[in-house]
């Protein structure tokens, strides 16, 4: 989707705002914030994917006004309200209204060291052949899907050079395809292409600069020079 | 306050410290009612232990931050076979001091040389190695920093007070994927013999994003 989160390139947010001896979190209700989104993730109903979605699609003001864990608050509401978790009503009432679904996964805390030092590796065995080699030219497609995606709008259409192979990876396009599991886990080769500044900004960019991105192998097409 | 008055409709005034204040005043307590509700609705539920909420908040107050990486890199600047097998295969010799899992499953260890100077962003929202540097602080999630760190990143060190010299090329990686990029920062000069304790005191959490460089230990002397 070709949304608000899609920023890099943009202009106009002005200078970086850095906040000396910053805390961790800015008020109590952010560290809970972050403590229920993992510990609701736990619950497997979603995947990655379907999370940066959810954030990704909310009301555009709202996610470049919001301070980031409300960004994440609202998604996360947004998650359990399409799963029937949770109801509209119950949150505006802060109580149960309605019987809770049946076998969902709690996380309990004796869990969390292991669950959190496991993570969620998201690469995946391939028998397909990789299509493009380290220092192959490649070109980012114009695709602008409706749906998720993880090609940044600034590459597409540039022509860039391969510099890693990462194996196979889990397909974020399709990983929402289904909104409960199990989940559509296509796995693709997994490229990083470095692109020259001058490629992606013309004669504005900055001298001696290249930004690479990861890039999925459906997102790139060989370049024959 | 109604500084918002005041300001102009510009694209800069939304993200201005004044604007950042009020927003906050007229959020904080409303998501702090919003947030509450949420956690007690699900603990209500049945869906949540509210304990497990405390353990992961606590794991990333007090356990997991930048002085893991900071470790990784005094270690990288010491033993060559560890810094040579952390570019090889950074999730296996990261792992190996047992920082692993979540947003960290995938890493790639960047090395900063006279000739390139490497700088981590994510455009599309918030990624961040969390194994080695923690939570994210605010500016690496902002519009500001996502936005113009692939197309103005010199500009965007000139905001951090860095600036590069002379002909020293920059490198930035938008971490688009599950993989995770930790910048292994130039070890300063004047450190021969320093012991790995003392080395990961000069290891910083912007150095290790690209937005700062290592500290300068006769600097870091006089400021102690």
């Amino acid at each position: 989707m070709n949304g608000v989160h899609d920023m890099g390139g943009m202009q106009g947010y002005g200078p970086v705002q850095i906040e000396a001896n910053e805390p961790l979190f800015h008020g109590d209700w952010e560290r809970r914030a972050l403590g229920l989104t993992v510990a609701m993730g736990a619950s497997g109903l979603w995947n990655i994917d379907l999370a940066r979605s959810a954030r990704e699609s909310l009301p555009p003001l709202d996610y470049v006004q919001g301070p980031y864990y409300a960004i994440w608050t609202q998604a996360l509401q947004k998650l359990l309200i399409e799963r029937g978790l949770i109801t509209e009503q119950e949150l505006a009432q802060g109580q149960p209204l309605t019987p809770p679904v049946a076998g969902v996964r709690v996380l309990k805390a004796a869990e969390v060291d292991a669950a959190l030092a496991k993570g969620s590796p998201a690469d995946r065995p391939s028998t397909q052949a990789p299509r493009f080699a380290v220092g192959q030219r490649v070109r980012a497609l114009n695709l602008n899907p409706q749906g998720h995606t993880r090609l940044p709008r600034y590459v597409r259409g540039h022509v860039g050079t391969v510099v890693l192979h990462h194996g196979s990876h889990v397909l974020p396009d399709q990983h929402v395809n289904k909104m409960l599991p199990p989940f559509d886990g296509t796995a693709e080769h997994l490229y990083t292409v470095v692109f020259d500044g001058t490629e992606l900004w013309g004669p504005q960019a900055e001298s001696g600069h290249q930004v690479s991105v990861d890039a999925w192998e459906s997102y790139l097409e060989a370049v024959h020079t | 306050m109604t500084a918002d008055a005041n300001h102009s409709p510009s694209p800069n005034a939304g993200h201005g410290h004044d604007h950042d204040h009020d927003h906050a005043h007229s959020t904080l307590g409303e998501m702090d009612l919003r947030v509450r509700a949420l956690e007690t609705l699900l603990t209500q539920k049945g869906y949540l232990d509210p304990a497990a909420v405390d353990r992961i908040i606590e794991t990333y107050e007090v356990h997991v931050g930048p002085h893991n990486g900071a470790k990784v890199v005094a270690r990288a600047w010491a033993e060559p076979a560890f810094r040579d097998w952390l570019l090889q295969d950074a999730t296996a010799a990261i792992a190996s001091m047992d920082y692993t899992g979540r947003q960290g499953e995938h890493m790639v260890a960047v090395p900063n040389t006279p000739d390139t100077h490497n700088m981590v962003v994510c455009t599309l929202c918030s990624c961040y190695p969390w194994p080695v540097l923690g939570l994210p602080p605010v500016w690496y999630k902002s519009a500001a920093y996502r936005s113009r760190a692939v197309i103005e990143p010199r500009a965007v060190l000139a905001d951090f007070g860095v600036t590069l010299p002379e002909g020293q090329n920059i490198r930035v990686w938008d971490s688009t994927a599950e993989v995770r990029y930790l910048v292994l920062p130039e070890r300063p000069a004047g450190t021969e013999g320093w012991s790995q304790e003392q080395l990961a005191t000069l290891v910083t959490r912007d150095a290790m994003i690209g937005t700062g460089l290592a500290l300068n230990p006769q600097v870091k002397e006089v400021a102690a």
